[in-house]
């Protein structure tokens, strides 16, 4: 007991190192965000000078700049944004909960599941706006709970539960591709969308479900941040420690699926942006606070990049989608041969 | 942590499923003790352990804290009084020491909490008892396993709860660090007054270090009391269907159980 006020400045100062890490990232990959967010303002096929850029959001009207910028570059900007930080918020979420980076929402059919429903809805049912939304996520609900009963044998094993995932994913991928190819009057760029993910189409009234999807349910996952890094030390040390486990659980499910298939509605399913962003931002953040915020900054960052690069770096265009996919498959290929040697964890 | 908390187990009943394992338990943990549940493999004493610690719910009958079930007190308040430490807890990738340690404190903590002074001298003083304040800056994988064990402990300590329960706390261990641990849960029976519960597979060991004993067969409580008088030949033959002979520890004076197999006899002549 000699010792105890160099420790207890030694445990104060980790912990403060700690949050400064957390601060320090965070505010990076904000950065990098807001840089993303005004490349894709002010460089596209052509260069909109910064000053032009301002008056148009401003609500100015410059010539020339006004449609370019206010019409298809910012909802464009916006919608990656907010679509990027509900899925990778979102796939984080599910990471952490099942302790396994492969347990992400689009690989084991969540995101798939909600693509159908919305391709369903718009496409056979001609919904549209908030009842897409809707439909969506009640099938995105019903998808993740099918998963999660399939692979229920005394509790659900996470490796389990990933492999009746990828099963279930890919049955719904060919009802996809099914019911894209009934599909009366469809475009090329229509079919892209929901089977990769594309923010082609989007719209600045779009911006508004995602904005709500993001306060409720991301609200509610962030009310659960301290009950998900207790999750990272299994079930049982969770529990001791206190925390609700099946009720965090079901927050959690609920909300990360709302987060997925509000997002999926109007874009499609992004590939791999849920997948990657949360071991990304597990890289950036090491273990020094909650992941969900950072790994939000890095699905926006992946969108809004990948969507750049597919538009505007490469000899022809691209959805995002294909961009993401490109960079995920890499990870996943590497993720399986590591988690075979050494098992998960994220 | 003065207050003795009284955890008592009534009448309980609980399983799997269909499937029972513990039928009509009945016990008194004695406050300020060390008690050690033993048995043969699969006979329930983890069972037992987990339903006491809330982490399985009985099928019938209660465990009581201090005269209210635990499976009806909110989760959080409850792990203020009541620690747990599971057999295989995990340790997320790359955590350093005192981070791992300062997840102890997790139930003092609501949502939007501030992290207070107290906080940070409840983790000085796990780091301290559990000798583990050099290891402070260290990542969890790059301990040995008794010190891993020692860090565990030290965030089962940061909880400062009055009775702790520990899964097992020393498989795999060598036996120097079989010893090291148990010396360290009477350090802290000594020190802070905490009530231990363990699960341990060393017969010699559990009656060497516990004040009271639990043997457990096939889900039913086969003997219960001091290791004096639980630990007999008859009881050993009982519980693990094992010949054996009882003689008294030369070290601590406890019982000790010398096993009786088939083979590897004096030849008396």
């Amino acid at each position: 007991m000699i010792n105890t006020s160099s420790t207890l400045a030694r445990v104060t100062n980790g912990r403060k190192n700690r949050s400064k890490r957390w601060k320090c990232v965070a505010s990076l990959l904000c950065l990098l965000a807001v840089a993303a967010f005004s490349i894709t303002l002010t460089l596209g096929q052509s260069f909109t000078p910064p000053q032009d850029v301002i008056n148009v959001l401003l609500g100015e009207h410059v010539p020339g700049a006004s449609f370019v910028v206010g019409q298809l570059r910012l909802p464009r900007a916006i919608i990656s944004l907010l679509v990027g930080m509900s899925f990778g918020m979102a796939g984080v979420a599910f990471q952490v909960m099942l302790r396994n980076p492969l347990a992400s929402p689009d690989i084991i059919g969540v995101s798939s599941g909600a693509t159908a429903a919305a391709v369903f809805a718009i496409i056979v049912l001609h919904m549209d706006g908030s009842s897409v939304a809707f439909f969506s996520i009640a099938v995105g609900l019903l998808v993740a709970l099918a998963v999660y009963g399939l692979s229920y044998r005394n509790g659900a094993s996470g490796a389990r539960l990933i492999l009746v995932g990828i099963g279930v994913s890919a049955m719904i991928e060919s009802f996809i591709v099914y019911l894209l190819s009934q599909a009366q009057a469809w475009d090329r760029q229509e079919a892209m969308r929901w089977l990769s993910g594309s923010v082609n189409s989007a719209q600045i009234h779009q911006a508004l479900p995602l904005i709500l999807s993001l306060l409720v349910f991301g609200g509610f996952l962030l009310s659960r941040s301290k009950d998900l890094e207790a999750l990272r030390m299994g079930d049982d040390t969770a529990h001791a420690l206190g925390v609700r486990v099946g009720m965090t659980r079901i927050t959690v499910i609920v909300s990360a699926v709302g987060l997925i298939a509000v997002g999926v509605a109007i874009t499609g399913p992004i590939a791999f942006v849920a997948f990657l962003s949360g071991p990304i931002a597990v890289r950036l953040v090491k273990n020094n606070g909650s992941l969900l915020i950072p790994s939000g900054l890095v699905g926006a960052c992946l969108v809004m990049g990948g969507d750049y690069i597919g538009q505007f770096l490469l000899p022809s265009r691209y959805p995002v989608g294909v961009i993401t996919g490109a960079l995920g498959a890499p990870y996943l290929i590497y993720l399986i041969i590591r988690v075979n040697r050494k098992g998960g964890s994220l | 942590m003065t207050l003795k908390h009284q955890l008592v187990v009534d009448h309980l009943a609980a399983g799997y499923g269909e499937k029972t394992i513990l039928n009509d338990i009945n016990i008194d943990i004695k406050p300020g003790q060390i008690t050690s549940i033993i048995g043969a493999n699969a006979c329930g004493k983890s069972t037992l352990l987990r339903t006491m610690s809330r982490l399985l719910s009985p099928s019938s009958g209660h465990v009581l804290l201090d005269g209210r079930s635990i499976h009806n007190t909110p989760t959080r308040q409850l792990a203020q009084t009541l620690g747990l430490l599971p057999q295989s807890p995990i340790a997320p990738e790359g955590i350093t020491v005192s981070d791992l340690v300062s997840r102890g404190r997790h139930p003092h903590h609501g949502f939007l909490s501030r992290w207070r002074k107290e906080d940070d001298e409840a983790i000085a003083k796990a780091l301290e008892t559990t000798k583990t304040t050099e290891l402070l800056d260290r990542e969890i994988d790059e301990l040995s396993g008794g010190q891993r064990q020692r860090v565990w402990i030290a965030m089962a300590l940061a909880q400062e709860t009055g009775i702790l329960l520990l899964d097992e706390p020393t498989t795999f261990l060598d036996v120097a660090h079989q010893i090291e641990v148990l010396d360290l849960l009477v350090d802290l029976n000594q020190t802070r007054g905490t009530t231990i519960v363990l699960v341990l597979h060393d017969l010699n060991l559990a009656a060497r270090y516990s004040d009271q004993l639990i043997a457990i067969r096939q889900g039913q409580v086969c003997a219960n009391g001091a290791p004096n008088e639980v630990v007999t030949e008859d009881m050993i033959h009982a519980v693990f269907g094992l010949q054996s002979q009882v003689i008294t520890d030369p070290i601590s004076g406890s019982p000790m159980v010398l096993p009786i197999g088939r083979h590897k006899r004096i030849k008396h002549t």
